[in-house]
């Protein structure tokens, strides 16, 4: 797991990512149990109110639950909805700007879809 | 929520000189805040008098809903870790333990010696033989044990090395969570503590710059870097906190949302995120005193 915070975003949205990672990457798996919020605040020396902050995210887009009493779960179909988003936020991200950067150097669609070919054959 | 501590205009003025000016804040019960500033700025003056140690000359000051001065009720509920606390000559570690038992009505005996261990003080040397870091030590020990329902630690890692601060960051979270309490903590090692609080002040030439939730600040602050022109129309309408000239370049740090970055990065400035430490930084170097700024 990833141990260095980055003070330059919000710590709880850092957390948020270090759960989704854990869970696309299957090391937390869906109904598992995910570390309590006094665990992730000892782990990173974050404090809880924000490592509270963090899971809620995730309980409210429904990618974690909560059960009662016992702590937080990793929600069924969890996996899937974070790959979903991943691949839209991809996108956004990565597409979308090499679009842009490639009309800036007039590349063509053909010769782009040529890169990407090449690119994929280079291991 | 219930709030500890309100502060309307407080003042505090010696002669001439302005050491707190009409700084109003209130904390709210069991969080941690962060009294951020330069040295001078006022972060003790503030301290000293929400412990009833000095009189502020101006302004409204209510602790745990009461008027602090000569307040048993209030004083008794109130640890203040002080860089520069004097004990008696012939006191060791184990004299100042056995008081604070009878002061701290939350005191917890075994965690004082706990600490003791993981700090590794001599409990049987006289205080006034223990080295900076041992002091320092001391304090937090006391500050920490004490349980009080506020505790207020005035840059209590003094000549901690690394590993000591660490152990210190590492206690105060742990027993925070176990017991929750109001804990005010100066500090201008920003970079270090920053992840432990929750709320932020800055203070400034004695008066009050940002009052705000951490994680609010983190992330909103950051630099656009580009030409004058292209830079000055990104900013106008908005609160620019520095202004740097860097070459033919004009560099502007400014408060915004993630719409705002995507903004500037249209306009082809480069975007430069800006840490919770350098915020600060610039915020308390600015020449001039500079108005409150406005987190939305």
């Amino acid at each position: 797991m990833e141990h260095v915070i980055d003070d330059t975003r919000p710590i709880f949205v850092q957390i948020a990512e270090r759960i989704e990672a854990d869970i696309l990457a299957g090391r937390l798996a869906e109904e598992e149990q995910v570390p309590s919020t006094n665990q992730f605040a000892s782990f990173y020396q974050i404090n809880p109110a924000t490592a509270a902050k963090g899971v809620n995210l995730l309980v409210d887009q429904g990618i974690l639950y909560k059960k009662r009493g016992l702590g937080m779960y990793v929600a069924p179909g969890a996996r899937a909805r974070l790959l979903e988003k991943r691949r839209e936020e991809f996108f956004e991200r990565y597409v979308v700007t090499m679009l842009q950067e490639a009309e800036k150097l007039g590349i063509t669609t053909d010769q782009l879809t040529e890169m990407v070919h090449r690119g994929v054959k280079v291991p | 929520m219930s709030t500890v501590v309100e502060v309307r205009q407080l003042t505090k003025s010696y002669g001439g000189v302005t050491a707190v000016d009409q700084v109003s804040f209130a904390i709210e019960a069991d969080k941690i805040y962060g009294l951020l500033g330069r040295n001078g700025a006022g972060k003790t003056t503030i301290m000293r008098i929400l412990t009833a140690q000095e009189f502020a000359t101006g302004g409204d000051l209510r602790v745990f809903g009461e008027a602090p001065y000569e307040n048993s009720r209030v004083l008794s509920q109130i640890c203040f870790v002080k860089d520069s606390q004097k004990y008696p000559k012939s006191y060791r570690m184990i004299d100042v333990l056995e008081q604070a038992a009878l002061f701290f009505p939350h005191w917890d005996r075994e965690y004082a010696f706990a600490l003791i261990e993981d700090f590794r003080l001599p409990l049987y040397r006289r205080m006034s033989a223990l080295s900076r870091g041992m002091l320092s030590a001391a304090g937090s020990i006391v500050g920490l044990a004490s349980r009080a329902p506020l505790t207020i630690f005035d840059e209590p890692y003094l000549g901690l090395d690394a590993v000591a601060r660490s152990l210190f960051y590492d206690h105060m979270l742990e027993d925070y969570t176990e017991h929750p309490r109001t804990v005010l903590l100066s500090t201008h090692l920003i970079d270090e503590v920053s992840r432990l609080l929750e709320y932020i002040l800055v203070i400034d030439q004695g008066r009050l710059l940002l009052d705000v939730e951490a994680e609010a600040l983190r992330g909103r602050a950051f630099a656009v870097v580009g030409p004058a022109a292209t830079v000055d129309t990104f900013t106008a309408g908005k609160d620019v906190l520095v202004r740097q000239l860097l070459g033919g370049l004009v560099s502007a740090t400014v408060m915004g949302t993630a719409e705002d970055r995507k903004r500037a990065q249209e306009l082809g400035l480069e975007v430069v995120p800006v840490s919770l430490q350098q915020l600060i930084v610039h915020l308390t170097t600015a020449p001039l005193a500079r108005k409150a700024v406005e987190v939305p």
